[in-house]
């Protein structure tokens, strides 16, 4: 008898367990948001922390509860693919996210795979946020592409003509990797820097990506003796690199890219030889970070041991789509929604201090709304840690 | 013309290092290791946590990682490569094992050590110039006769040790070589460990100049294929050679060829297509294997 009424128990438990779980746990319906870049190989900085990025805001915003979007709350899922910098797995990664029912991806991080994808975006209704340059993704009759950060050519003129005013360079010399992006990147800066009235004394070195010594690379861009050597489109592995066979060869003269970088890498790889390295950040500099972006600093190191500078600007693109689809619930599903949305949207941006605003921009680069807005912020390298050189905003 | 030439020595000192362990095991086991540009990276990433993360004097580093490292390649020819020479005659079998290696370190060295790029402060300051006809910093001077003494130390050891000996025996006839009593499958082991402690080595050295990431180690296994293509399969003198010519090609390609754009790798692999029609053993290879 006693035997029976504990088998008894036990099931009405297990039974009461199955039924009450649910609500105890208040499960949500899932959001998903897909991230297709690279996050293997030489470049897999770029979107691992595209990827971490998502995924520590993903679970802050779970653990509070999930997101409000219309009169439903979801819980956010990342779904990640690996296109590992080949355009062709973006596009598999791309046709992936379709399946899986995702209107919404962050990536690609490179030119080729975000020209790849454009098609099967376009085909399957998914509004996607690249990390590439190319004006065509954002130009009409193009319209599901939003460029997830500042392209260099929005930054390249805003440095150099700094660095004219305020440091009296004069002669310029590029030097770039042989690849698409770095390529397109270093011709829209020489068109850039001829615009201001710079002299271009070198534009032709390139390199390899794989380069295990800089000296014969940079041996011959030196000899033209520039006030400023602009690497680039340089990643962050090649940076430290070049900055230290230039300082060895005797240069004296300022060194920037337009691309992020990580302060921990820049002083493992070059030390102090990076002193004055000049380059584009995010928005978490000590002067602009908010409480929130400290609050999602500390997260990320807490899931994965390192933080990594280069997500202060990629910390934004989750952000942009959730506060766009609270903007309008009907976009949840049809971005044709998302994108009247776009023209009008904006929101408080949690990660400034101030009244800082998420919006669009984008309309006098693309002749459309087709950028998210983060502060164009130009860093410098000091003592180990970048300090703001100084704010720009782009449209 | 002296930074050049200082450059190209430099290179190819590296260079050279990095194709010993490929062809040592080549040799020894007519295996092509496309994980050598994984150990390459480990042994780096070792040196990394021991010098930059622990605290640690960089010699430690080195010893590190040139002990990881052979214990790891022990453990692959015992476990992995040894168990699949057995049951295979197909060369492929083996070419897929190092290839499925190659992508398992991959991911090992993401989970271990992550996805940035990492170096180890510099072992030695100051830059050595000659009136700006050669600059050379004192660390690349260091490395580079480290890597001259490593190759001249391992060259004496397979010349005049008994496990050397051994080893040359094998790579030139395994049948022979074990109908005169050599211990096949421990020389194959001790073999391998030490190409794999080569790779560990080169890794540990450069991570004081270049640093080490973890898309580095597909690009150095085809540029070790390369160098051994050059050489001669198989041949240690060839593997040295290989390296150097492939340094100073590049060093001079870089340097003369700058005006055109990055066409060095270009023009160095037309030639090598070229060279290897007209010789395709390489320059010291035999014709025969």
């Amino acid at each position: 008898m006693l035997r029976r009424h504990v088998l008894k128990s036990t099931a009405l438990a297990f039974a009461a367990s199955l039924v009450l779980t649910p609500a105890a746990h208040a499960q949500n319906p899932t959001l998903k948001i897909g991230f297709v870049g690279v996050t293997s190989g030489p470049a897999a900085a770029w979107g691992i922390s595209n990827q971490r990025s998502l995924e520590t805001r993903a679970a802050w915003l779970n653990e509070l509860g999930g997101v409000q979007i219309g009169d439903t709350t979801y819980d956010i899922q990342i779904v990640a693919f690996d296109d590992q910098k080949d355009p062709k797995r973006a596009i598999a990664g791309m046709e992936r996210m379709a399946q899986e029912g995702v209107h919404y991806v962050v990536g690609p991080n490179v030119d080729d795979g975000a020209a790849a994808v454009r098609p099967v975006a376009e085909q399957n209704g998914i509004i996607y946020f690249p990390y590439a340059f190319p004006k065509e993704l954002y130009v009409a009759p193009a319209s599901n592409a939003i460029l997830g950060m500042v392209a260099n050519y929005q930054s390249g003129p805003a440095i150099y003509k700094y660095l004219m005013d305020n440091k009296g360079v004069q002669k310029v010399a590029f030097v770039a990797a042989n690849e698409s992006d770095p390529l397109s990147q270093r011709d829209s800066g020489i068109e850039a820097a001829k615009a201001l009235g710079l002299e271009v004394v070198s534009d032709k070195v390139t390199y390899q990506v794989d380069t295990t010594d800089f000296t014969p690379v940079l041996l011959p861009v030196l000899q033209a003796q520039p006030d400023l050597l602009v690497l680039s489109g340089v990643s962050p592995a090649n940076a430290p690199q070049l900055i230290r066979s230039a300082r060895e060869l005797g240069y004296e003269g300022l060194i920037s890219t337009e691309t992020a970088q990580d302060a921990s890498v820049l002083a493992e790889g070059a030390g102090d030889l990076a002193e004055g390295f000049i380059s584009v950040g995010g928005a978490s500099t000590p002067e602009l970070a908010s409480d929130t972006m400290r609050e999602f600093v500390d997260r990320y190191t807490k899931m994965f041991g390192e933080y990594n500078d280069e997500s202060n600007t990629k910390v934004y693109a989750l952000e942009y789509i959730i506060e766009t689809l609270k903007a309008n619930p009907a976009a949840i599903d049809d971005v044709e929604a998302f994108k009247t949305t776009i023209d009008t949207f904006e929101a408080p941006n949690p990660f400034m201090v101030g009244d800082a605003k998420l919006r669009y921009v984008g309309q006098s680069s693309f002749g459309q709304k087709r950028q998210i807005a983060v502060p164009l912020v130009v860093n410098e390298y000091r003592g180990g840690k970048f300090e703001t050189l100084f704010v720009a905003e782009v449209d | 013309m002296e930074q050049i030439i200082a450059n190209g020595l430099y290179l190819g000192a590296q260079y050279a290092l990095i194709a010993l362990g490929l062809t040592l095991i080549f040799s020894l086991m007519n295996v092509l290791n496309f994980a050598h540009g994984q150990m390459y990276v480990f042994g780096g990433f070792v040196c990394y946590t021991v010098v930059a993360q622990l605290g640690m004097p960089f010699i430690l580093g080195l010893v590190a990682s040139a002990l990881v490292l052979g214990v790891m390649g022990a453990l692959i020819e015992r476990f992995l490569f040894r168990p699949v020479i057995r049951r295979s005659k197909r060369d492929e079998s083996t070419m897929l094992l190092a290839a499925g290696i190659a992508f398992f370190l991959d991911a090992v060295i993401l989970l271990l050590f992550g996805e940035k790029q990492r170096g180890v402060p510099k072992i030695v300051n100051g830059v050595f110039n000659w009136d700006f006809r050669l600059i050379m910093p004192y660390d690349r001077i260091l490395i580079g006769v480290l890597a001259i003494a490593l190759i001249a130390g391992f060259i004496l050891f397979m010349q005049y040790s008994k496990a050397g000996r051994a080893m040359r025996a094998l790579a030139q006839d395994r049948m022979a070589a074990q109908l005169m009593g050599v211990d096949v499958d421990r020389y194959s082991m001790i073999g391998f460990a030490m190409g794999a402690m080569l790779a560990g080595l080169v890794g540990a050295l450069l991570v004081t100049i270049t640093g080490v990431n973890l898309g580095m180690g597909g690009p150095t296994s085809v540029k070790a294929f390369l160098m051994i293509m050059i050489g001669g399969a198989s041949v240690i003198s060839g593997a040295i050679a290989g390296g150097f010519i492939l340094g100073m090609m590049e060093s001079v390609g870089l340097s003369v060829l700058s005006s055109y754009g990055d066409v060095t790798y270009l023009v160095i692999f037309a030639t090598l297509m070229v060279f290897l029609a007209i010789r395709p053993q390489g320059l010291m290879g035999k014709p025969w294997g």
